[in-house]
Protein backbone atom coordinates (compact mmCIF):
# COMPACT_ATOMS: atom_id res chain seq x y z
CA UNK A 1 0.00 0.00 0.00
CA UNK A 2 1.30 3.49 -0.83
CA UNK A 3 1.81 6.28 1.66
CA UNK A 4 -0.83 8.60 3.07
CA UNK A 5 0.13 11.94 1.48
CA UNK A 6 -0.61 15.46 2.72
CA UNK A 7 0.10 17.97 -0.06
CA UNK A 8 0.39 21.58 1.09
CA UNK A 9 -2.07 23.92 -0.72
CA UNK A 10 -0.28 27.17 0.09
CA UNK A 11 1.95 28.61 2.81
CA UNK A 12 -0.10 28.35 6.02
CA UNK A 13 -1.57 31.58 7.39
CA UNK A 14 -0.70 30.68 11.00
CA UNK A 15 1.62 28.28 12.84
CA UNK A 16 0.27 24.73 12.70
CA UNK A 17 0.28 22.08 15.39
CA UNK A 18 0.84 18.89 13.37
CA UNK A 19 1.11 16.58 16.39
CA UNK A 20 -2.25 14.89 15.61
CA UNK A 21 -1.02 13.71 12.20
CA UNK A 22 0.96 10.68 13.40
CA UNK A 23 0.53 7.06 12.26
CA UNK A 24 -1.09 5.66 15.41
CA UNK A 25 -3.66 8.47 15.47
CA UNK A 26 -4.58 8.22 11.77
CA UNK A 27 -4.77 4.42 11.61
CA UNK A 28 -8.27 3.33 10.65
CA UNK A 29 -9.57 6.87 10.00
CA UNK A 30 -11.28 7.76 6.72
CA UNK A 31 -10.50 10.83 4.64
CA UNK A 32 -13.39 12.93 6.01
CA UNK A 33 -12.36 12.28 9.58
CA UNK A 34 -8.73 13.12 8.85
CA UNK A 35 -9.75 16.32 7.01
CA UNK A 36 -11.61 17.44 10.15
CA UNK A 37 -8.62 17.20 12.50
CA UNK A 38 -7.90 20.66 13.91
CA UNK A 39 -4.35 21.97 13.50
CA UNK A 40 -4.69 25.65 14.47
CA UNK A 41 -2.55 27.39 17.07
CA UNK A 42 -4.58 30.63 17.15
CA UNK A 43 -8.24 31.38 17.73
CA UNK A 44 -8.89 30.87 14.03
CA UNK A 45 -9.95 27.28 13.38
CA UNK A 46 -7.93 25.46 10.75
CA UNK A 47 -8.40 21.78 9.84
CA UNK A 48 -6.16 19.32 8.00
CA UNK A 49 -8.48 19.49 4.98
CA UNK A 50 -8.09 23.29 4.79
CA UNK A 51 -4.30 23.13 4.68
CA UNK A 52 -3.61 19.94 2.76
CA UNK A 53 -4.89 17.95 -0.15
CA UNK A 54 -5.17 14.46 1.33
CA UNK A 55 -4.36 11.33 -0.71
CA UNK A 56 -5.39 8.30 1.32
CA UNK A 57 -2.95 5.47 1.81
CA UNK A 58 -1.26 3.44 4.51
CA UNK A 59 -1.35 5.51 7.70
CA UNK A 60 1.82 3.77 8.89
CA UNK A 61 3.63 5.71 6.17
CA UNK A 62 2.82 9.41 6.15
CA UNK A 63 4.31 11.90 3.69
CA UNK A 64 4.07 15.67 3.67
CA UNK A 65 4.64 17.07 0.18
CA UNK A 66 5.94 20.53 0.91
CA UNK A 67 6.93 21.92 4.25
CA UNK A 68 7.07 25.20 6.09
CA UNK A 69 8.90 26.82 8.95
CA UNK A 70 5.35 27.00 10.45
CA UNK A 71 4.98 23.19 10.62
CA UNK A 72 5.31 22.78 14.40
CA UNK A 73 5.38 19.50 16.37
CA UNK A 74 5.62 17.22 13.34
CA UNK A 75 5.75 13.60 14.54
CA UNK A 76 5.37 14.73 18.14
CA UNK A 77 4.79 11.67 20.32
CA UNK A 78 4.78 9.23 17.41
CA UNK A 79 5.49 5.66 18.50
CA UNK A 80 5.55 3.68 15.26
CA UNK A 81 5.48 3.93 11.49
CA UNK A 82 7.18 6.51 9.37
CA UNK A 83 6.76 10.22 8.60
CA UNK A 84 8.58 11.90 5.75
CA UNK A 85 8.49 15.68 5.26
CA UNK A 86 9.57 16.94 1.84
CA UNK A 87 10.40 20.40 3.14
CA UNK A 88 11.11 22.42 6.28
CA UNK A 89 9.51 22.04 9.70
CA UNK A 90 9.12 24.36 12.67
CA UNK A 91 9.77 23.78 16.35
CA UNK A 92 9.67 20.56 18.38
CA UNK A 93 9.78 18.11 15.46
CA UNK A 94 9.72 14.56 16.85
CA UNK A 95 9.34 15.78 20.42
CA UNK A 96 8.73 12.91 22.89
CA UNK A 97 8.92 10.43 20.04
CA UNK A 98 8.68 6.84 21.29
CA UNK A 99 9.42 4.85 18.14
CA UNK A 100 9.27 4.78 14.35
CA UNK A 101 11.13 6.97 11.91
CA UNK A 102 10.86 10.69 11.15
CA UNK A 103 12.69 12.04 8.08
CA UNK A 104 12.85 15.72 7.26
CA UNK A 105 14.25 16.71 3.88
CA UNK A 106 14.63 20.38 4.80
CA UNK A 107 15.53 22.36 7.92
CA UNK A 108 14.06 22.00 11.41
CA UNK A 109 13.46 24.63 14.07
CA UNK A 110 14.41 24.63 17.75
CA UNK A 111 13.76 21.73 20.15
CA UNK A 112 13.77 19.08 17.44
CA UNK A 113 13.85 15.60 19.07
CA UNK A 114 13.08 17.26 22.41
CA UNK A 115 12.75 14.58 25.10
CA UNK A 116 12.77 11.86 22.47
CA UNK A 117 12.60 8.33 23.92
CA UNK A 118 13.17 5.92 21.02
CA UNK A 119 13.09 5.65 17.23
CA UNK A 120 15.08 7.49 14.58
CA UNK A 121 15.02 11.08 13.35
CA UNK A 122 16.94 12.11 10.28
CA UNK A 123 17.14 15.79 9.30
CA UNK A 124 18.79 16.60 5.98
CA UNK A 125 19.16 20.32 6.59
CA UNK A 126 20.04 22.50 9.56
CA UNK A 127 18.43 22.52 13.00
CA UNK A 128 17.75 25.38 15.39
CA UNK A 129 18.89 25.53 18.98
CA UNK A 130 18.47 22.94 21.74
CA UNK A 131 18.34 19.82 19.60
CA UNK A 132 16.89 17.11 21.86
CA UNK A 133 16.71 19.54 24.75
CA UNK A 134 14.02 19.74 27.42
CA UNK A 135 11.38 22.44 27.58
CA UNK A 136 11.49 24.80 30.55
CA UNK A 137 10.84 22.89 33.76
CA UNK A 138 11.61 19.43 32.40
CA UNK A 139 14.44 17.55 34.06
CA UNK A 140 15.88 15.70 31.06
CA UNK A 141 16.19 16.12 27.31
CA UNK A 142 16.61 13.26 24.86
CA UNK A 143 16.21 9.86 26.59
CA UNK A 144 16.89 7.38 23.78
CA UNK A 145 16.86 6.71 20.06
CA UNK A 146 19.03 8.05 17.28
CA UNK A 147 19.12 11.54 15.72
CA UNK A 148 21.10 12.26 12.56
CA UNK A 149 21.50 15.83 11.31
CA UNK A 150 23.23 16.24 7.96
CA UNK A 151 23.59 20.01 8.33
CA UNK A 152 24.48 22.31 11.24
CA UNK A 153 22.84 22.64 14.64
CA UNK A 154 22.28 25.71 16.81
CA UNK A 155 23.27 26.38 20.39
CA UNK A 156 22.99 23.83 23.20
CA UNK A 157 22.51 20.70 21.07
CA UNK A 158 22.01 17.74 23.39
CA UNK A 159 21.08 19.94 26.35
CA UNK A 160 20.32 17.74 29.39
CA UNK A 161 20.55 14.64 27.20
CA UNK A 162 20.05 11.46 29.20
CA UNK A 163 20.57 8.57 26.75
CA UNK A 164 20.71 7.83 23.02
CA UNK A 165 22.88 8.84 20.10
CA UNK A 166 23.04 12.15 18.22
CA UNK A 167 25.20 12.62 15.14
CA UNK A 168 25.67 16.07 13.61
CA UNK A 169 27.49 15.95 10.29
CA UNK A 170 27.92 19.73 10.11
CA UNK A 171 28.94 22.24 12.77
CA UNK A 172 27.47 22.76 16.22
CA UNK A 173 26.75 26.09 17.91
CA UNK A 174 28.00 27.13 21.35
CA UNK A 175 27.45 24.99 24.45
CA UNK A 176 27.01 21.67 22.60
CA UNK A 177 26.19 18.94 25.12
CA UNK A 178 25.45 21.45 27.85
CA UNK A 179 24.25 19.90 31.13
CA UNK A 180 24.44 16.42 29.57
CA UNK A 181 23.35 13.67 31.96
CA UNK A 182 24.54 10.81 29.72
CA UNK A 183 24.34 9.64 26.11
CA UNK A 184 26.48 10.32 23.06
CA UNK A 185 26.76 13.40 20.83
CA UNK A 186 29.04 13.30 17.80
CA UNK A 187 29.83 16.50 15.86
CA UNK A 188 31.63 15.95 12.57
CA UNK A 189 32.35 19.63 12.00
CA UNK A 190 33.51 22.31 14.43
CA UNK A 191 31.70 23.16 17.60
CA UNK A 192 31.22 26.55 19.21
CA UNK A 193 32.54 27.78 22.54
CA UNK A 194 32.22 25.95 25.85
CA UNK A 195 31.17 22.48 24.68
CA UNK A 196 29.99 20.16 27.45
CA UNK A 197 29.17 23.10 29.71
CA UNK A 198 28.30 21.60 33.12
CA UNK A 199 27.97 18.08 31.72
CA UNK A 200 27.70 15.38 34.40
CA UNK A 201 28.30 12.21 32.37
CA UNK A 202 28.06 11.22 28.71
CA UNK A 203 30.26 11.44 25.66
CA UNK A 204 30.87 14.39 23.37
CA UNK A 205 32.96 13.74 20.26
CA UNK A 206 34.02 16.93 18.48
CA UNK A 207 35.80 15.70 15.38
CA UNK A 208 37.14 19.03 14.17
CA UNK A 209 37.76 20.58 17.52
CA UNK A 210 35.97 23.46 19.14
CA UNK A 211 36.10 27.17 19.91
CA UNK A 212 37.23 27.21 23.51
CA UNK A 213 37.16 24.35 26.01
CA UNK A 214 36.46 25.24 29.60
CA UNK A 215 39.44 24.79 31.95
CA UNK A 216 37.19 22.51 33.97
CA UNK A 217 37.97 19.67 31.53
CA UNK A 218 41.06 17.61 32.34
CA UNK A 219 43.30 16.40 29.48
CA UNK A 220 43.72 12.61 29.72
CA UNK A 221 45.82 12.14 26.58
CA UNK A 222 45.32 10.47 23.21
CA UNK A 223 44.18 6.83 23.12
CA UNK A 224 42.43 4.22 21.05
CA UNK A 225 39.12 3.21 22.63
CA UNK A 226 37.37 -0.13 22.18
CA UNK A 227 34.16 1.62 23.25
CA UNK A 228 34.49 3.95 20.25
CA UNK A 229 34.49 0.91 17.96
CA UNK A 230 31.16 -0.08 19.52
CA UNK A 231 29.83 3.44 18.95
CA UNK A 232 31.08 3.29 15.36
CA UNK A 233 29.19 0.05 14.82
CA UNK A 234 26.06 1.73 16.19
CA UNK A 235 26.47 4.77 13.88
CA UNK A 236 27.59 2.94 10.73
CA UNK A 237 24.11 2.37 9.29
CA UNK A 238 23.34 6.11 9.48
CA UNK A 239 26.66 7.77 8.77
CA UNK A 240 29.43 5.52 7.43
CA UNK A 241 32.10 8.27 7.30
CA UNK A 242 31.49 9.20 10.92
CA UNK A 243 31.84 5.55 11.90
CA UNK A 244 35.20 5.27 10.15
CA UNK A 245 36.49 8.43 11.89
CA UNK A 246 35.31 7.19 15.29
CA UNK A 247 37.69 4.25 15.14
CA UNK A 248 40.73 6.56 15.13
CA UNK A 249 42.59 7.56 18.30
CA UNK A 250 41.05 10.54 20.10
CA UNK A 251 42.25 12.90 22.81
CA UNK A 252 40.13 12.49 25.90
CA UNK A 253 39.12 15.25 28.31
CA UNK A 254 37.21 14.39 31.48
CA UNK A 255 34.70 16.90 32.85
CA UNK A 256 32.88 19.08 33.46
CA UNK A 257 34.71 19.19 36.79
CA UNK A 258 32.51 22.14 37.74
CA UNK A 259 29.66 19.56 37.82
CA UNK A 260 29.75 15.77 38.49
CA UNK A 261 32.79 15.51 36.21
CA UNK A 262 32.24 11.99 34.89
CA UNK A 263 31.64 13.06 31.31
CA UNK A 264 34.13 13.05 28.47
CA UNK A 265 34.95 15.15 25.42
CA UNK A 266 36.95 13.61 22.59
CA UNK A 267 38.98 16.04 20.48
CA UNK A 268 41.40 15.40 17.60
CA UNK A 269 44.91 14.42 18.76
CA UNK A 270 47.04 17.49 19.44
CA UNK B 1 24.30 -56.58 24.22
CA UNK B 2 24.98 -57.80 20.69
CA UNK B 3 27.31 -55.22 19.14
CA UNK B 4 26.84 -54.21 15.55
CA UNK B 5 29.88 -53.66 13.36
CA UNK B 6 30.45 -50.74 10.99
CA UNK B 7 33.66 -50.48 8.96
CA UNK B 8 35.26 -53.13 11.19
CA UNK B 9 34.46 -51.19 14.38
CA UNK B 10 32.07 -52.63 16.97
CA UNK B 11 29.33 -50.31 18.22
CA UNK B 12 27.70 -51.13 21.55
CA UNK B 13 23.92 -51.21 21.70
CA UNK B 14 23.87 -48.66 24.48
CA UNK B 15 23.27 -44.99 25.14
CA UNK B 16 24.87 -41.91 26.66
CA UNK B 17 22.96 -40.57 29.62
CA UNK B 18 22.99 -36.79 29.98
CA UNK B 19 21.58 -34.18 32.32
CA UNK B 20 19.86 -30.83 32.08
CA UNK B 21 22.16 -27.93 32.93
CA UNK B 22 22.27 -24.11 33.02
CA UNK B 23 24.59 -22.52 30.52
CA UNK B 24 25.77 -19.17 29.23
CA UNK B 25 28.05 -17.98 26.46
CA UNK B 26 30.55 -15.13 26.12
CA UNK B 27 32.42 -13.47 23.31
CA UNK B 28 35.94 -12.47 24.29
CA UNK B 29 37.86 -10.15 21.97
CA UNK B 30 41.43 -8.86 21.99
CA UNK B 31 43.84 -6.94 19.73
CA UNK B 32 44.97 -10.25 18.20
CA UNK B 33 43.51 -13.73 17.79
CA UNK B 34 46.27 -15.16 19.96
CA UNK B 35 45.44 -12.87 22.89
CA UNK B 36 41.74 -13.58 22.51
CA UNK B 37 42.59 -17.28 22.67
CA UNK B 38 44.85 -16.72 25.68
CA UNK B 39 42.05 -15.01 27.63
CA UNK B 40 39.58 -17.74 26.64
CA UNK B 41 41.96 -20.57 27.55
CA UNK B 42 42.73 -18.97 30.91
CA UNK B 43 39.11 -18.40 31.87
CA UNK B 44 38.04 -21.91 30.86
CA UNK B 45 40.95 -23.53 32.68
CA UNK B 46 40.13 -25.87 35.58
CA UNK B 47 36.64 -26.19 34.16
CA UNK B 48 36.48 -29.89 33.32
CA UNK B 49 33.77 -31.16 35.62
CA UNK B 50 31.13 -29.60 37.86
CA UNK B 51 32.10 -32.13 40.53
CA UNK B 52 35.35 -30.39 41.38
CA UNK B 53 35.48 -27.19 39.35
CA UNK B 54 32.08 -25.59 39.90
CA UNK B 55 31.44 -25.39 36.20
CA UNK B 56 32.37 -26.97 32.91
CA UNK B 57 33.82 -24.50 30.46
CA UNK B 58 35.41 -24.51 27.06
CA UNK B 59 35.92 -22.73 23.78
CA UNK B 60 33.09 -23.13 21.27
CA UNK B 61 34.82 -21.53 18.32
CA UNK B 62 37.10 -18.80 17.06
CA UNK B 63 35.39 -15.68 15.69
CA UNK B 64 36.72 -13.59 12.83
CA UNK B 65 37.00 -9.83 13.36
CA UNK B 66 33.83 -9.14 11.36
CA UNK B 67 31.79 -11.46 13.61
CA UNK B 68 32.50 -9.65 16.90
CA UNK B 69 30.83 -6.52 18.32
CA UNK B 70 34.01 -4.42 18.30
CA UNK B 71 35.50 -5.68 15.04
CA UNK B 72 38.49 -7.40 16.67
CA UNK B 73 39.36 -11.12 16.64
CA UNK B 74 37.49 -13.10 19.26
CA UNK B 75 36.57 -16.42 20.83
CA UNK B 76 33.18 -17.74 21.88
CA UNK B 77 33.26 -19.47 25.23
CA UNK B 78 30.55 -21.62 26.87
CA UNK B 79 30.03 -22.20 30.60
CA UNK B 80 27.83 -24.91 32.12
CA UNK B 81 26.77 -25.35 35.75
CA UNK B 82 24.13 -27.19 37.73
CA UNK B 83 22.37 -24.09 39.06
CA UNK B 84 21.85 -20.47 38.02
CA UNK B 85 23.49 -19.27 41.23
CA UNK B 86 26.63 -21.34 40.70
CA UNK B 87 26.80 -20.28 37.05
CA UNK B 88 26.60 -16.60 38.05
CA UNK B 89 29.35 -17.09 40.62
CA UNK B 90 31.65 -18.93 38.22
CA UNK B 91 30.98 -16.40 35.46
CA UNK B 92 31.93 -13.37 37.48
CA UNK B 93 34.97 -14.87 39.22
CA UNK B 94 36.36 -16.33 36.01
CA UNK B 95 35.78 -13.20 33.90
CA UNK B 96 37.03 -11.01 36.75
CA UNK B 97 40.23 -12.98 37.30
CA UNK B 98 41.02 -14.18 33.79
CA UNK B 99 39.48 -11.86 31.17
CA UNK B 100 39.58 -8.49 32.92
CA UNK B 101 43.26 -9.18 33.63
CA UNK B 102 44.19 -10.23 30.08
CA UNK B 103 45.89 -7.47 28.00
CA UNK B 104 43.59 -5.62 25.59
CA UNK B 105 40.59 -7.84 26.28
CA UNK B 106 36.89 -7.01 26.01
CA UNK B 107 33.95 -9.23 26.89
CA UNK B 108 30.45 -9.42 25.41
CA UNK B 109 27.29 -11.51 25.68
CA UNK B 110 27.52 -14.65 23.58
CA UNK B 111 23.92 -15.67 24.02
CA UNK B 112 20.55 -13.91 24.03
CA UNK B 113 17.97 -15.16 26.45
CA UNK B 114 14.80 -14.32 28.28
CA UNK B 115 16.80 -14.59 31.48
CA UNK B 116 20.11 -12.86 31.94
CA UNK B 117 23.22 -13.17 34.10
CA UNK B 118 25.24 -10.23 35.37
CA UNK B 119 28.48 -9.73 33.50
CA UNK B 120 29.76 -6.13 33.55
CA UNK B 121 27.05 -5.35 36.09
CA UNK B 122 28.97 -7.54 38.54
CA UNK B 123 32.48 -6.39 37.58
CA UNK B 124 31.99 -2.66 37.24
CA UNK B 125 32.89 -1.94 40.87
CA UNK B 126 36.50 -2.65 39.97
CA UNK B 127 36.39 0.83 38.39
CA UNK B 128 36.19 2.38 41.86
CA UNK B 129 33.82 5.08 40.69
CA UNK B 130 35.60 5.77 37.38
CA UNK B 131 33.59 3.15 35.48
CA UNK B 132 31.12 4.52 32.96
CA UNK B 133 28.14 2.84 31.34
CA UNK B 134 27.39 3.30 27.67
CA UNK B 135 24.08 2.20 26.22
CA UNK B 136 24.13 1.70 22.46
CA UNK B 137 20.86 0.53 20.93
CA UNK B 138 19.51 -2.34 23.02
CA UNK B 139 22.87 -3.18 24.60
CA UNK B 140 24.56 -1.70 27.63
CA UNK B 141 28.29 -1.77 28.22
CA UNK B 142 30.56 -0.92 31.10
CA UNK B 143 33.88 0.80 30.48
CA UNK B 144 36.26 0.13 33.33
CA UNK B 145 39.57 2.01 33.34
CA UNK B 146 42.56 -0.38 33.54
CA UNK B 147 46.29 0.07 33.14
CA UNK B 148 46.38 -0.53 29.35
CA UNK B 149 43.27 1.53 28.59
CA UNK B 150 39.71 0.43 29.21
CA UNK B 151 38.11 -2.96 29.84
CA UNK B 152 34.83 -2.92 27.92
CA UNK B 153 32.33 -5.44 29.21
CA UNK B 154 28.68 -5.91 28.27
CA UNK B 155 26.37 -5.43 31.26
CA UNK B 156 24.62 -8.79 30.99
CA UNK B 157 24.67 -12.04 29.07
CA UNK B 158 21.96 -14.60 28.33
CA UNK B 159 21.21 -17.73 30.32
CA UNK B 160 19.73 -20.92 28.93
CA UNK B 161 18.01 -23.60 30.96
CA UNK B 162 17.78 -25.90 27.94
CA UNK B 163 21.47 -26.86 28.08
CA UNK B 164 22.54 -30.48 28.36
CA UNK B 165 25.70 -31.80 29.99
CA UNK B 166 27.27 -35.23 30.00
CA UNK B 167 26.80 -36.42 26.45
CA UNK B 168 29.65 -38.85 25.81
CA UNK B 169 31.23 -41.59 23.80
CA UNK B 170 33.72 -44.19 25.02
CA UNK B 171 36.50 -45.03 22.59
CA UNK B 172 38.14 -48.45 22.95
CA UNK B 173 41.18 -49.65 21.02
CA UNK B 174 44.01 -52.15 20.76
CA UNK B 175 46.65 -49.79 22.15
CA UNK B 176 46.88 -46.48 23.97
CA UNK B 177 48.34 -44.95 20.81
CA UNK B 178 45.58 -45.98 18.37
CA UNK B 179 42.84 -45.24 20.90
CA UNK B 180 44.18 -41.74 21.40
CA UNK B 181 44.38 -41.23 17.64
CA UNK B 182 40.71 -42.20 17.32
CA UNK B 183 39.66 -39.96 20.20
CA UNK B 184 41.64 -37.04 18.76
CA UNK B 185 39.96 -37.49 15.39
CA UNK B 186 36.56 -37.52 17.08
CA UNK B 187 37.26 -34.35 19.09
CA UNK B 188 38.54 -32.59 15.98
CA UNK B 189 35.27 -33.41 14.20
CA UNK B 190 33.17 -32.37 17.21
CA UNK B 191 34.91 -28.97 17.33
CA UNK B 192 33.28 -28.20 14.00
CA UNK B 193 29.82 -28.49 15.60
CA UNK B 194 28.51 -25.18 17.00
CA UNK B 195 27.22 -24.73 20.57
CA UNK B 196 29.17 -27.61 22.16
CA UNK B 197 32.30 -27.93 24.27
CA UNK B 198 34.38 -30.93 25.24
CA UNK B 199 35.53 -29.77 28.69
CA UNK B 200 38.26 -32.30 29.47
CA UNK B 201 41.94 -31.81 28.52
CA UNK B 202 42.07 -31.63 24.74
CA UNK B 203 38.47 -32.80 24.86
CA UNK B 204 39.46 -36.24 26.18
CA UNK B 205 39.12 -37.90 29.61
CA UNK B 206 41.15 -40.98 30.48
CA UNK B 207 39.85 -41.44 34.01
CA UNK B 208 36.19 -42.25 33.58
CA UNK B 209 34.46 -42.74 36.91
CA UNK B 210 31.72 -44.86 38.37
CA UNK B 211 29.31 -43.77 41.09
CA UNK B 212 30.41 -44.81 44.60
CA UNK B 213 33.59 -46.04 46.20
CA UNK B 214 34.75 -48.57 48.76
CA UNK B 215 36.02 -45.61 50.79
CA UNK B 216 33.73 -43.49 52.91
CA UNK B 217 33.45 -39.88 51.75
CA UNK B 218 34.32 -40.51 48.10
CA UNK B 219 31.22 -40.46 45.91
CA UNK B 220 33.01 -41.40 42.71
CA UNK B 221 35.91 -43.71 41.91
CA UNK B 222 37.71 -45.26 38.98
CA UNK B 223 35.53 -47.10 36.49
CA UNK B 224 37.21 -50.48 37.06
CA UNK B 225 35.00 -52.25 34.52
CA UNK B 226 36.75 -50.18 31.82
CA UNK B 227 40.30 -50.35 33.21
CA UNK B 228 42.31 -52.61 30.86
CA UNK B 229 44.90 -53.51 33.49
CA UNK B 230 42.18 -55.03 35.71
CA UNK B 231 40.53 -56.97 32.86
CA UNK B 232 40.91 -60.40 34.48
CA UNK B 233 40.31 -59.38 38.06
CA UNK B 234 37.00 -57.47 37.88
CA UNK B 235 33.66 -57.85 36.13
CA UNK B 236 35.19 -56.18 33.08
CA UNK B 237 33.27 -54.56 30.23
CA UNK B 238 36.29 -55.01 27.97
CA UNK B 239 36.95 -57.65 25.35
CA UNK B 240 40.30 -59.46 25.17
CA UNK B 241 41.48 -57.27 22.26
CA UNK B 242 40.93 -53.95 24.06
CA UNK B 243 43.97 -52.44 25.74
CA UNK B 244 43.02 -48.77 26.20
CA UNK B 245 39.85 -46.74 26.78
CA UNK B 246 39.23 -42.99 26.47
CA UNK B 247 36.05 -41.00 27.00
CA UNK B 248 34.88 -37.82 25.28
CA UNK B 249 32.39 -35.81 27.31
CA UNK B 250 30.22 -33.23 25.52
CA UNK B 251 28.20 -30.33 26.92
CA UNK B 252 25.85 -28.50 24.57
CA UNK B 253 23.51 -25.51 24.63
CA UNK B 254 20.81 -27.80 23.23
CA UNK B 255 20.11 -31.51 23.05
CA UNK B 256 20.37 -31.34 19.24
CA UNK B 257 23.87 -29.84 19.43
CA UNK B 258 25.06 -32.79 21.51
CA UNK B 259 23.49 -35.31 19.15
CA UNK B 260 25.20 -33.57 16.22
CA UNK B 261 28.56 -33.62 18.00
CA UNK B 262 28.26 -37.31 18.92
CA UNK B 263 27.29 -38.11 15.34
CA UNK B 264 30.30 -36.18 13.98
CA UNK B 265 32.66 -37.85 16.45
CA UNK B 266 31.42 -41.37 15.71
CA UNK B 267 31.67 -40.72 11.97
CA UNK B 268 35.29 -39.58 12.37
CA UNK B 269 36.22 -42.71 14.35
CA UNK B 270 34.53 -44.97 11.81
CA UNK B 271 36.29 -43.16 8.98
CA UNK B 272 39.68 -43.67 10.64
CA UNK B 273 39.07 -47.43 10.74
CA UNK B 274 40.16 -50.17 13.20
CA UNK B 275 43.79 -50.44 12.04
CA UNK B 276 44.83 -46.88 12.92
CA UNK B 277 42.06 -46.09 15.40
CA UNK B 278 39.47 -47.68 17.64
CA UNK B 279 38.07 -51.23 17.68
CA UNK B 280 34.92 -50.44 19.58
CA UNK B 281 32.68 -47.48 20.53
CA UNK B 282 30.56 -47.40 23.66
CA UNK B 283 28.80 -44.80 25.80
CA UNK B 284 28.47 -44.10 29.50
CA UNK B 285 25.21 -44.29 31.43
CA UNK B 286 23.84 -44.98 34.89
CA UNK B 287 21.09 -47.35 33.83
CA UNK B 288 18.97 -44.55 32.45
CA UNK B 289 17.34 -43.48 35.71
CA UNK B 290 19.45 -40.44 36.61
CA UNK B 291 19.63 -38.39 33.44
CA UNK B 292 16.72 -37.05 31.45
CA UNK B 293 18.49 -37.21 28.09
CA UNK B 294 19.40 -40.52 26.43
CA UNK B 295 21.50 -40.59 23.26
CA UNK B 296 21.43 -44.06 21.70
CA UNK B 297 24.51 -44.84 19.61
CA UNK B 298 22.49 -46.74 17.03
CA UNK B 299 20.55 -43.51 16.25
CA UNK B 300 23.76 -41.55 15.72
CA UNK B 301 25.50 -43.66 13.11
CA UNK B 302 26.44 -41.89 9.89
Amino acid sequence: MSALVFTLHAAPAQRLDLAPLVPERLAGMNETAIARIELQTTRERLCAGDVFKIAMGDAAQIRFDGGSERFDRVGCGMSKGEILVEGDVGLQAGRLMGGGRLSIAGNAGPWAASGMKAGTIEIAGNVGERLGGPLAGETAGMRGGVVIVRGNVGARAGDKMRRGMMVVEGDAGPYAGSRMIAGTLVVRGRSGVQPGYLMARGTLILMQGNGALSPTFADCGTHEFVANALMAECVRAYSADTAALLRRPWRRFIGDLAAAGRGEIFLPPA
Amino acid sequence: MQPMTVNGIRIDDTFAEAFGMRATALVITAPSASWARQAAVTMTGFGTSVIGCGCEAGIDRELAAHETPDGRPGMRVLLFAVSTGELQKQLQTRVGQCVLTSPGSACYAGLDGAEMLKLGDALRYFGDGWQVAKRLGPRRYWRIPVMDGEFVCEARTGLTKQAVGGGNIIVMGASAQTTLAAAEAAVEAMRGVPDVIMPFPGGIARSGSKVGSKYKGANASTNDAYCPTLKGAVDSALDPDIAAVLEIVIDGLTREAIADAMRAGIAAILALGPERGALRIGAGNYGGKLGSHHFHLKDLLP
